[in-house]
């Protein structure tokens, strides 16, 4: 009687999932009348805008992640070796992007970096990539900073820097060559998810006006019907490969001895 | 952690070696001053301010119109209702594999899918329901075809309140299981055969056992579902265009062209926002430390 009551809950919640799948990628296979096609994936491949805001949002994430990693890395590490008083302080600020909408966030650059302001960074391409980069970088905060945290308490950091210390390693060695390759694990699940987040971001891109992926796919589902669907389908592999290799890296990670199994 | 402390620094130089080990924090306190705080306290205070720069409650007060309480007020209801709706449909899943007797196999899965669906939001989230739920959608042309079901007959649109709520759903009932499992993994098996030698039946077990014990986490996670509902611009945005005002969207069109016409009644809307999410968030804070403490 419980089990049934189970299987039930289980297969109502997972139809409720599976249905807006199946929907989006029926939908995307209809382009051509009255048969299956995939018109729809060429016909968005093809565009030459898919190519240029995809590209650009890649390189975004590839940057924002190459910051985060330079940013979080060392803090957190300072911050288990020489100050752990001052963890709650990091920890509350790395989760503050979840309290504050990242629409408030973006409208507060908007307002204290334009162009009559003391750091102009809005008045060029250039400088509106790097405030976009950064603030990139703030909403993937609260999860590469947890990453690398989690990661950094497997490792015996204390010991490991006194013993690269005595071997004559300076500060740039031992974060680069002892600290990092030991939780790269953890650095590379935060990096999958700091893409997955940056590719499809939406509300930064548009309103710092830059040609990013998301407002790209926005404008494409106000005025055409198919492509959208295609679009939600490729966009939902990134997602689930950028999970999946969340999973293979994670196992593929050496288990810390202090745990069993 | 504290003897590591002593023993790289002896007692007499703690002090004065301390400010020195605080300049380590000095990029990243830089990055969060920069980018996350002082664009905060840019709106908190502009809110506050009079064009010219002096001090007002007048921006606040101005919020206090039709269109903008409306739009709080619809934001406020899809958040409850998703919140809501997302705690019940994770908790029943969730629920149905840890204590459900369900193969131990499918809970990997179904936590891995629920990472994935957590982040699938946004603008491909909205064209997967308009697919599925639109004029149309996969649903709507089956029900209307094949059971006779006309879902507009029904009252029922995408682009509104239900439509809203349900597509949000879609990333606030995996949140809810992600968060939830383990605290109803945490639920001890002694505590269930205590309350049975002593004669619970198992309605009694839950209500007098277990729902208070997961009462601060449940309460909690939904005012996490709340904040992380009230915030979300892109879904809504692509799923309804700009004709459903709710308080995000509002915010987006003011940033965009000054629809308000008074931009300082922006900064008190997006304030406003942070107020709301603010507390929602307090209130999990708070209530998943209490949690904490049975949950070991």
């Amino acid at each position: 009687m419980k089990r049934l009551w189970a299987w039930g809950a289980l297969f109502l919640g997972l139809l409720y999932f599976v249905l807006p799948l199946v929907g989006m990628t029926e939908f995307s296979l209809k382009m051509r009348r009255g048969e299956y096609s995939f018109d729809a994936y060429a016909k968005v491949l093809g565009d030459p805008r898919f190519q240029e805001t995809f590209s650009y949002s890649v390189v975004m994430a590839l940057f924002t992640i190459a910051f985060g990693v330079l940013l979080v890395v060392p803090t957190a590490y300072w911050v288990r070796l020489k100050v752990p008083r001052a963890r709650p302080w990091i920890e509350f600020v790395t989760l503050l992007p979840l309290v504050i909408p990242a629409i408030v966030i973006v409208f507060g650059y908007i307002r204290l970096y334009n162009t009559s302001s003391w750091l102009p960074l809005t008045g060029t391409a250039t400088g509106t990539n790097v405030l976009l980069m950064f603030g990139y970088a703030t909403l993937a905060l609260p999860y590469m900073y947890r990453a690398v945290d989690t990661g950094l308490r497997t490792i015996d950091v204390g010991t490991l820097t006194e013993a690269a210390q005595s071997l004559g390693a300076g500060w740039g060695t031992i974060l680069a060559r002892i600290i990092l390759p030991n939780v790269l694990v953890a650095v590379l699940s935060g990096a999958f998810l700091t893409f997955a987040i940056v590719i499809g971001e939406f509300t930064m891109a548009a309103l710092l006006n830059r040609p990013a992926f998301g407002p790209y796919m926005q404008l494409l589902g106000a005025n055409r019907a198919y492509e959208p669907a295609a679009l939600a389908v490729i966009s939902f592999s990134i997602t689930w490969l950028c999970m999946g290799l969340i999973q293979i890296v994670s196992r593929l990670a050496p288990k810390p001895p202090s745990q069993p199994n | 952690m504290a003897s590591e402390t002593i023993r790289t620094a002896p007692a007499a130089t703690l002090r004065s070696r301390l400010p020195v080990n605080w300049l380590g924090l000095l990029p990243f306190a830089a990055f969060a001053t920069l980018f996350l705080i002082l664009p905060t306290m840019k709106i908190v205070i502009g809110a506050f301010q009079t064009p010219d720069g002096s001090f007002t409650f007048a921006n606040v007060a101005n919020l206090n119109t039709p269109s903008i309480r409306a739009a709080y007020w619809i934001s406020i209801r899809i958040s409850v209702a998703s919140a809501l709706l997302g705690c019940a449909v994770g908790f029943a899943m969730s629920a149905a594999v840890v204590l459900g007797g369900l193969p131990r196999w499918i809970r990997g899965p179904l936590l891995t899918f629920s990472g994935v669906a957590s982040n699938f939001a946004g603008v491909p989230l909205a064209f997967a329901f308009l697919a599925t739920l639109g004029p149309v959608g996969l649903v709507t042309v089956f029900l209307r075809s094949q059971l006779g079901i006309d879902l507009r007959l029904l009252g029922f649109n995408l682009l509104s309140f239900w439509g809203l709520t349900i597509t949000y759903l879609f990333f606030q009932i995996p949140l809810m299981i992600l968060i939830i499992t383990p605290a109803l993994d945490g639920l001890k098996r002694e505590w269930r055969e205590a309350a049975e030698i002593l004669g619970a039946t198992g309605a009694q077990y839950w209500r007098m056992v277990a729902l208070p014990i997961l009462f601060p986490s449940l309460l909690g996670t939904f005012a996490l579902l709340f904040a992380n509902a009230f915030g979300a611009v892109a879904t809504a945005i692509a799923l309804t265009g700009s004709s459903l005002s709710i308080a995000p969207i509002l915010l987006f069109a003011q940033i965009r062209g000054d629809v308000l016409g008074d931009p300082h009644l922006g900064y008190a809307l997006a304030f406003g926002m942070i107020v709301i999410t603010g507390i929602a968030n307090g209130i999990y804070i708070w209530l998943r430390a209490r949690s904490e403490r049975w949950l070991k």
